[in-house]
């Protein structure tokens, strides 16, 4: 088989991953793609590795790594984003700007308390979107 | 017909059920399929057709491990993959109250750029690839790379400590992922206010 299909299989679906991350809004979207972009690392690893004839099978083994390391992140992100859409109500990563810089930086800080105050993490949810939506706005 | 000749010479040498060029035109073809179901998985407005999208991109690509003779690596990613990845994606969609129709605002605003950026991504590796690769050839003849006796001799032989320490890695995320998810944690320190909740706040702070 010719080296080329896997390699240009992979790269295209690398930038299928890299579209989804860059575009998708919903934070899980965001990690489908990122699971589309290891996986395209995996078929390189393991096309590549195929190709050497690796004594070691390096290839194999750090695609087997990979795939247990994008368990790992995945259960992590998931974690991630679950409680931010408990604090937040939203998964939206365009809405999360409480880091923003700018000409609405004032307008921002005048009314996302939301993080400094750990007393309102977990009641109030119906307050969050609502201000986050009318500062977006 | 050369189908059968073919089958016995690949059989005499401990291969698949393919001819060569079997092998080639299935794996693009395959390899059609899930590109094209991963561009779906990031361009359909309906997020729960996302994750199912997602599964035949990746069992596409475990299909083309096991034409690249990589057969342990396949089912790793068809149990992995399709089996747990994607559920807890399915579970994240769904504990996020994810709408169940189109969602029109599933695409941020700058998907232009982002197409343009990986237009030119795309662009960029592909050239620097065929422009590479363009005399090189896989040879998949001759004793399987990828079966589970010789992953498992390199792994167990050559890999044991970057596979313990892996393990360690997977037991701290799911930890980690227990810990950010419990609920109990803030309630239990509103509770109970005083010296309590401030020791239980303090040791979530330490957990983190």
């Amino acid at each position: 088989m010719h080296l080329v299909y896997p390699a240009v299989l992979a790269a295209l679906l690398f930038s299928v991953g890299l579209y989804g991350v860059l575009a998708r809004r919903n934070a899980i979207l965001v990690l489908m793609s990122v699971e589309l972009m290891l996986n395209a690392v995996n078929l390189n690893l393991v096309a590549f590795d195929v190709w050497l004839r690796d004594t070691l099978h390096a290839g194999q083994a750090l695609t087997l790594f990979t795939i247990a390391i994008a368990a790992a992140e995945i259960g992590i992100g998931l974690a991630i984003v679950l409680l931010v859409y408990r604090n937040r109500g939203t998964a939206d990563v365009d809405r999360l700007r409480d880091l923003n810089e700018g000409e609405d930086a004032e307008r921002y800080a005048a009314d996302t308390d939301i993080p400094v105050d750990p007393a309102r993490a977990d009641g109030d949810r119906p307050n969050g979107p609502d201000k986050k939506a009318e500062a977006v706005a | 017909m050369t189908g059968t000749a073919d089958v016995t010479a690949l059989a005499a040498n401990a291969h698949g059920f393919l001819s060569p060029a079997g092998v080639e035109i299935l794996f693009l073809l395959v390899g059609i399929v899930t590109l094209g179901a991963a561009v779906v998985t990031v361009t359909t407005k309906q997020l729960v057709h996302a994750a199912l999208w997602l599964v035949a991109a990746l069992g596409g690509l475990a299909v083309e491990y096991l034409l690249l003779t990589a057969e342990f690596i396949a089912w790793v990613q068809v149990l992995i993959y399709v089996g747990s990845v994607v559920v807890l994606l399915l579970f994240g969609l769904m504990l996020t109250k994810a709408p169940i129709g189109r969602s029109p605002d599933a695409d941020s605003g700058n998907r232009w750029a982002a197409l343009a950026v990986a237009v030119a991504a795309a662009a960029a590796l592909v050239w620097v690839v065929v422009d590479a690769f363009r005399a090189t050839w896989i040879d998949l003849d001759g004793a399987v790379q990828g079966s589970t006796k010789v992953s498992g001799e390199s792994l167990f032989r050559y890999w044991v400590l970057p596979f313990e320490a892996l393990s360690v890695l997977l037991l701290a995320a799911l930890v980690g992922a227990i810990v950010l998810s419990r609920r109990d944690i803030d309630g239990g320190t509103k509770k109970q206010p005083g010296t309590t909740g401030k020791a239980g706040k303090a040791d979530k702070g330490g957990k983190h």
